[in-house]
């Protein structure tokens, strides 16, 4: 620290940090603190009844289930897609890999209304699907199929790079030393794979918990089966319940904050193990 | 994951290479199984939708596409989600690179921390985000009584509108930056001005120079959540027809009205949106890839 003060070359730092702090504060940091300082305003009996009512814990048992669910579906999927992108060669892999960020770039609404055209009774895979008993639109299957598609990117993302950055050598040794290919993959390649696939994993499970654009059109929004957290904040506002909402919220941000803790040092011991910044 | 980062990557793309390579390539049926499960699930879950937006958009003819584009409702939503971007993305642009300035080029306490928090909005619900400012703007909220004596309405309005959009793309640019701009240190800087230059013509001639698709990532990347946020915008919109309404807010109430084909209309546009947000994305990824054909093009 004392070395950068006295070697302080460069002009803008209290103005760069100073700027920076502001603006952090201004939008996100005091607006975040509403939410707490709301809820601490409340009785610890106010407190319980908005946020273990139990259409609310309905909610987050759909919502926390659902979420790992469709991360857990990611990994499998994420990891098979990962692989083949980097270490296969077939037709359309640069269109495949563009395409994997879709849902990043789609507007959730869009995401959603597109994927009830999709599973509704009368709807592309519906129709087929509905009279063999399968049913996904309006019900807790929805949930999870808007979940597994915002998740996707997320898993191939942070496993891609480093399977790309994998030395072949590594490989070329377990091989020249006798190892199977299904021994190298599974001992060498996947544990130097698995903390950028917990991270992905994480990253997945945080969005799909805070979701709401993509799923609130499939989801039906049936109280005590299909309703998701998010939308029992939407709820509450709706009737006006501005305590009950903020109380929720605060329990999502509070999940929200050990969740970006999580990533953010899966990360550092994913850089720790791969050499890798992110 | 930084863009930049994975387009750094020393073998980007370089599939090939596995597959010439005995010890890392993979037998036929094992190529074939991941590859055909893996593409499977791409068609089902990405390309499924995507194909679908368009399909039940002209699914009652093209002449009532056009018509619920042109409709004055679909025109002023255009137009509101215009401005939200047309503020937000700015903001975050001056905020973004103030940010990485500060974080890449001096050393201070709380760095990291600072960087965690900037990340914040990334792991906040939508709903939240929209919510924060109803507490902080609202009737009920800190500055509520005195804003509606004040008659200034920002809450169910085009300011809050605004606001929450600038939350939820808060931290794209500065993410895509900071990466970068600490990889590349400060020597360059400390060389100019130590040749002479001015902090101003450092910061224009060298830095941003060298940062300049990683911004035009960034800002590619925060216009596309900007445009299309949902859940945040319908907090704090109050959905006025034709007043407080973004494209998404309008796709959904088309929608609930069960004018699907209208939805669908305004959809596609969002989803043509995304389209152009991935093949610009690619585009930079490359450039960067790519850096000695910079001047070739």
């Amino acid at each position: 620290m004392s070395h950068s003060k006295t070697h302080r070359v460069l002009p803008g730092f209290g103005l760069s940090l100073g700027f920076t702090l502001a603006y952090l504060s201004l939008i996100v940091l005091v607006p975040v603190s509403a939410v707490f300082i709301k809820t601490a305003g409340m009785t610890a009996e106010q407190f319980w009844t908005a946020v273990a009512s139990p259409r609310v814990v309905a909610s987050y048992k759909l919502t926390f289930g659902a979420a790992l669910l469709a991360a857990a579906i990611n990994c499998v999927f994420g990891l098979l897609l990962a692989w083949g992108i980097t270490r296969y060669t077939f037709p359309g892999r640069k269109l495949v890999d563009a395409l994997i960020d879709l849902p990043f770039a789609l507007p959730t609404a869009v995401a959603g209304i597109a994927l009830t055209a999709i599973y509704a009774k009368n709807g592309w895979l519906g129709q087929f699907l509905e009279p063999l008993g399968i049913k996904i639109a309006f019900g807790p299957p929805g949930v999870l199929v808007a979940l597994v598609f915002i998740g996707l990117p997320f898993v191939v993302r942070t496993v891609q790079p480093v399977l790309e950055d994998l030395d072949a050598e590594f490989e070329e040794a377990a091989a020249s030393l006798g190892a199977t290919r299904w021994q190298a993959v599974t001992r060498i390649v996947f544990p130097t794979l698995l903390p950028a696939l917990l991270t992905g994993f994480a990253l997945a499970f945080a969005r799909a918990v805070g979701e709401y654009g993509s799923v609130i059109f499939i989801a039906g929004n049936i109280p005590m089966v299909s309703e998701i957290t998010p939308l029992m904040i939407i709820t509450k506002l709706e009737q006006y319940d501005y305590q009950g909402a903020t109380a929720i919220a605060s329990v999502m941000l509070v999940i929200s904050f050990l969740l970006l803790l999580t990533v953010n040092g899966l990360q550092s011991w994913a850089a720790k193990r791969t050499g890798r910044t992110y | 994951m930084s863009a930049v980062a994975k387009a750094l990557s020393p073998h980007a793309g370089g599939a090939s290479r596995f597959e010439r390579n005995a010890a890392t390539r993979d037998a036929g049926i094992v190529k074939f199984l991941v590859l055909s499960l893996g593409l499977i699930f791409f068609a089902i879950f990405l390309l499924m939708p995507l194909v679908a937006v368009f399909l039940e958009a002209f699914r009652k003819g093209a002449a009532t596409y056009f018509a619920a584009l042109v409709e004055p409702d679909a025109l002023s939503a255009i137009k509101l989600t215009l401005i939200a971007a047309a503020i937000a993305v700015p903001l975050n642009l001056v905020f973004g690179v103030s940010a990485a300035w500060a974080v890449a080029k001096f050393n201070f306490p709380g760095k990291q921390f600072l960087i965690t928090l900037i990340d914040l909005p990334f792991s906040v619900s939508p709903v939240v985000a929209g919510l924060i400012y109803v507490l902080v703007f609202g009737l009920q909220g800190w500055f509520g009584a005195w804003l509606s004596a004040h008659d200034i309405k920002i809450v169910f309005a085009v300011p809050a509108i605004v606001l929450a959009t600038v939350f939820v793309t808060f931290p794209f640019i500065a993410r895509e930056l900071i990466p970068l701009m600490q990889a590349q240190g400060r020597d360059e800087e400390e060389a100019a001005i130590s040749l002479g230059a001015s902090g101003l013509q450092t910061f224009f001639r060298v830095t941003i120079p060298n940062v300049k698709w990683a911004l035009l990532y960034g800002v590619i990347l925060c216009n596309a959540r900007a445009m299309g946020e949902f859940g945040a915008v319908s907090v704090v919109s109050g959905h006025i027809r034709g007043e407080t309404n973004t494209m998404p807010l309008h796709v959904e109430i088309l929608y609930n009205e069960y004018q699907f084909a209208a939805a669908f209309a305004v959809a596609s546009l969002l989803a043509l949106l995304a389209l152009v947000t991935l093949a610009l994305k690619t585009y930079v990824e490359w450039r960067i890839s790519h850096p000695a054909t910079k001047e070739a093009v």
